[in-house]
């Protein structure tokens, strides 16, 4: 029970803003992410931003799977 | 930052699946890691992981699935107050489906109940508003996800004075079953998928009691392909190193004390109870309630007839819950229960162990 | 002279003065066409082209009755077309009758009513009969659309899943899920990212993919239930094994972002202005090209095949790592999750 998509927040006023992924938008609640600010990648689910996603860990990431791409090409 | 594709990268994926070949060799025996998450279980099938991994590897599905937890009690309740002529049901699409004593809530909304499904509670709170003169009930079901999304719906609804949104809490939290598991001698799992995203609210430090008290190998992933494939590959490297920690393999949203903000609301609404798992039984302590502070919007005080619930006979959804047999060993699988006429919950939700495997696994010519 | 009501009447069904208004002043002049105008009980045509006729009804209902990309009169329209369309048959006349709402405003009306005009101009098919009728407030969802269509199979073309065999290449115009997408997203406060419906008479396609010659043995447009339950449909009735290959299945990636984030499959979701094609195989690559050269091809793409089953028919999908599992037969619609 953890359907939940990495958007990116658009704008934000007190309490909620808007966030995109590939150009899809919705009003998302930040009561739970307060401190989210406008660029931020955050993690939505049923129209909440329930956390932050980290672009450091993310490239992190990235940098693994990309380790792992390479070694599947080897002979 | 990184894409959805990055993550479901086929290349990524098969090299993944190397490291997971190599190691998988030098287990000492056939290992069996156990899932939490309805999600998880539902992303495995849908990429059809399982068929991917070495045969030393078994991928099973534990009580990750709110829907497949929910006690018939919780339905036939939920049931009876869509009946009620002055009351709205507002409710996840999950539940939709799901069988009580006297059928689904989809039923009930045929027969002409008010039943409305949302993508999210604050949707529900905008039904109440416009419709002050209708009691809106949302079904509160989900873990420690959903939980704070609700304690915040109901919070705007203090604010705003929106005195007729109510709900009915199903809501459970995740330690308590998986405790019970683990300490279970007749379960025999090796390593755990955490939740990723329960993970977010609760922080990975949630789940060390599983290495810490039952000395049992646990790591926290997200749900694409690749993410679920570190995770089987964290899981076994720890086994042949004799290691038993807990690795939080999703540090792009989950840290090891989680959302705070988020667990306040919750504690400010929500107080824990005891709940009864279908299928697990009771477990103390292990669900949620509304504060005594807000039982004027707490939908289980409202008068309804309910029946005696019952458990249908043959169903071995508790079985297949812990995780002791595959959907396929219940004698009720595909036989008497399928998705268009379910017995037990396992085969309603989507992401039930039985429905995500009649779907997805099940394979008439299937290649190997 | 009195003025136009803002809001439909019960009285507007009644059959009296007032039905008479509007059928007069909404109905006629967007339909405009001889058989109509002549206003009795049935429409005279033409003598028809040689060949075995076609005749499809359906009904539509949708909420919200206007969404990016289209509304219920084009729906109509579109929908009544394609039926004939990917049976291989050229459209001749439509018919639409319209049950109205108690309190349906009538500004509403007409931009339904000149939106399914539109559409059957640009199908080039006049609507020749039609019908109203009012119910209570409370007892429809606004309006509903109950539409016949009348088309001419030619000489020599014969269409059908009999001529399915082993080896058909399955093709599909473009990419899916367009409609039901978003619809979906217009229930739950979703826009954007160029999400509209598809909704799109295919008549025109379809004559350009026939007349090419290619060897076509069967078209289906997937509308509700989406390419899933079409291909289920058609593995039944054929005793077929169709696999459908995961990547090469063409989806817009704002109706993708919808799908995740509601938890929707669009395998499942109605497309109005797709059609899927069993190709002969030796033919695939050339009716590709064709279908490319068509505006509303311009996304086509191959996207499975028909394989012998061994028993009884099934779908599957062969994931993006090589596993095939099965793509069932839903047990009800798609509804949003949040698990």
């Amino acid at each position: 029970m953890c359907l939940a998509v990495p958007m990116r927040l658009e704008t934000r006023d007190e309490l909620s803003g808007i966030a995109e992924i590939d150009g899809v938008r919705r009003e998302v609640s930040l009561m739970l992410v307060p401190e989210a600010q406008a660029g931020d990648w955050v993690l939505v689910h049923a129209g909440y931003a329930i956390g932050t996603v980290d672009e450091a860990e993310a490239q992190e990431t990235l940098a693994l799977l990309r380790q792992a791409a390479e070694l599947s090409e080897l002979p | 930052m990184i894409t959805a594709q990055q993550l479901a990268d086929p290349a990524a994926v098969r090299g993944l699946l190397g490291h997971i070949d190599a190691i998988a060799r030098r287990l000492p025996r056939r290992v069996t890691f156990m899932e939490v998450c309805g999600t998880h279980t539902n992303a495995i099938a849908a990429a059809g992981l399982r068929r991917l991994l070495p045969p030393q590897i078994r991928l099973i599905s534990g009580p990750g699935c709110p829907v497949c937890v929910t006690p018939v009690g919780y339905l036939d309740r939920a049931e009876a107050l869509a009946r009620r002529d002055d009351v709205t049901i507002c409710t996840f699409g999950d539940l939709l489906r799901v069988p009580s004593s006297h059928g689904s809530l989809e039923q009930a909304r045929a027969r002409g109940a008010d039943v409305r499904v949302v993508y999210s509670p604050r949707d529900a709170v905008a039904v109440a508003r416009a419709a002050p003169q209708r009691t809106v009930v949302f079904l509160g079901v989900g873990f420690e996800t959903t939980v704070p999304t609700v304690a915040a719906a109901l919070l705007e609804a203090e604010r705003d004075g929106v005195a007729n949104f109510l709900v009915l809490s199903g809501h459970k939290t995740m330690p308590g079953p998986l405790r019970a598991l683990a300490g279970d001698d007749d379960v025999a799992v090796d390593g755990f998928i955490c939740p990723g995203h329960v993970s977010v609210i609760t922080g990975s430090r949630a789940f060390s009691f599983l290495p810490e008290e039952f000395g049992t190998p646990a790591v926290v992933a997200g749900f694409t392909p690749t993410d679920v494939l570190r995770g089987v590959l964290a899981l076994a490297r720890q086994l042949v190193d004799g290691r038993a920690e807990l690795e939080n393999l999703y540090g792009r949203v989950v840290s090891p004390e989680g959302n705070l903000t988020a667990q306040a609301l919750v504690a400010r609404t929500f107080a824990p109870a005891d709940a009864t798992w279908r299928g697990l039984g009771a477990i103390p302590g292990s669900g949620l309630e509304l504060r005594q502070e807000f039982a004027a919007r707490d939908a289980a005080r409202l008068e309804v007839p309910l029946p005696e619930p019952e458990e249908p006979a043959g169903c071995r959804c508790g079985d297949v819950l812990k995780g002791l047999i595959d959907p396929t060993d219940c004698p009720l699988f595909a036989a008497a229960c399928t998705p268009e006429a379910p017995v037990g919950a396992c085969m309603v939700s989507a992401e039930g162990a039985c429905a995500a495997w009649y779907r997805h696994e099940r394979s008439p010519g299937a290649a190997q | 002279m009195t003025r136009r009501p803002d809001t439909v009447l019960l009285a507007h069904g009644g059959g009296g003065r007032l039905t008479r208004e509007l059928v007069r002043s909404t109905f006629l002049p967007a339909f405009r066409n001889p058989a109509l105008e002549t206003l009795t009980d049935a429409a005279i045509l033409e003598p028809l082209p040689a060949g075995r006729l076609a005749l499809t009804t359906d009904a539509f209902v949708v909420d919200p009755l206007e969404f990016p990309g289209g509304d219920l009169g084009r729906l109509a329209v579109c929908g009544t077309v394609n039926d004939l369309a990917v049976a291989g048959a050229r459209p001749v006349a439509l018919t639409a009758a319209f049950i109205l709402e108690e309190g349906l405003e009538t500004a509403l009306l007409d931009r339904l009513v000149a939106s399914a005009a539109r559409a059957a101009a640009a199908a080039a098919v006049p609507i020749v009969a039609g019908d109203t009728k009012v119910v209570p407030r409370g007892k429809g969802d606004g309006i509903f659309a109950v539409t016949a269509g009348l088309g001419v199979v030619p000489t020599g073309r014969d269409l059908g899943d009999h001529r399915i065999v082993p080896g058909d290449v399955i093709l599909v115009s473009g990419p899916i899920a367009a409609h039901g997408g978003t619809i979906v997203a217009c229930r739950h406060g979703l826009a954007g990212g160029g999400l509209e419906s598809d909704c799109a008479p295919l008549n025109g396609l379809v004559e350009h993919l026939l007349g090419s010659g290619v060897e076509v043995h069967a078209m289906h447009d997937p509308t509700r239930g989406g390419v899933a339950t079409t291909c289920n449909e058609v593995a039944e009735r054929c005793n077929a094994r169709l696999v459908l290959e995961a990547t090469a299945i063409p989806v817009q990636p704002a109706v993708t972002a919808v799908c995740e984030l509601l938890g929707l499959d669009p395998l499942y979701l109605a497309c109005e202005g797709r059609l899927l094609a069993w190709v002969a195989a030796d033919h695939a690559p050339r009716a590709l090209q064709v279908l490319r050269e068509h505006p509303l091809g311009r996304e086509a793409a191959c996207i499975g095949r028909v394989e012998t089953a061994a028993a009884g028919g099934s779908v599957v999908l062969r994931t993006a790592y090589g596993v095939e599992r099965p793509l069932d037969l839903l047990s009800g619609s798609e509804v949003p999750r949040i698990c």
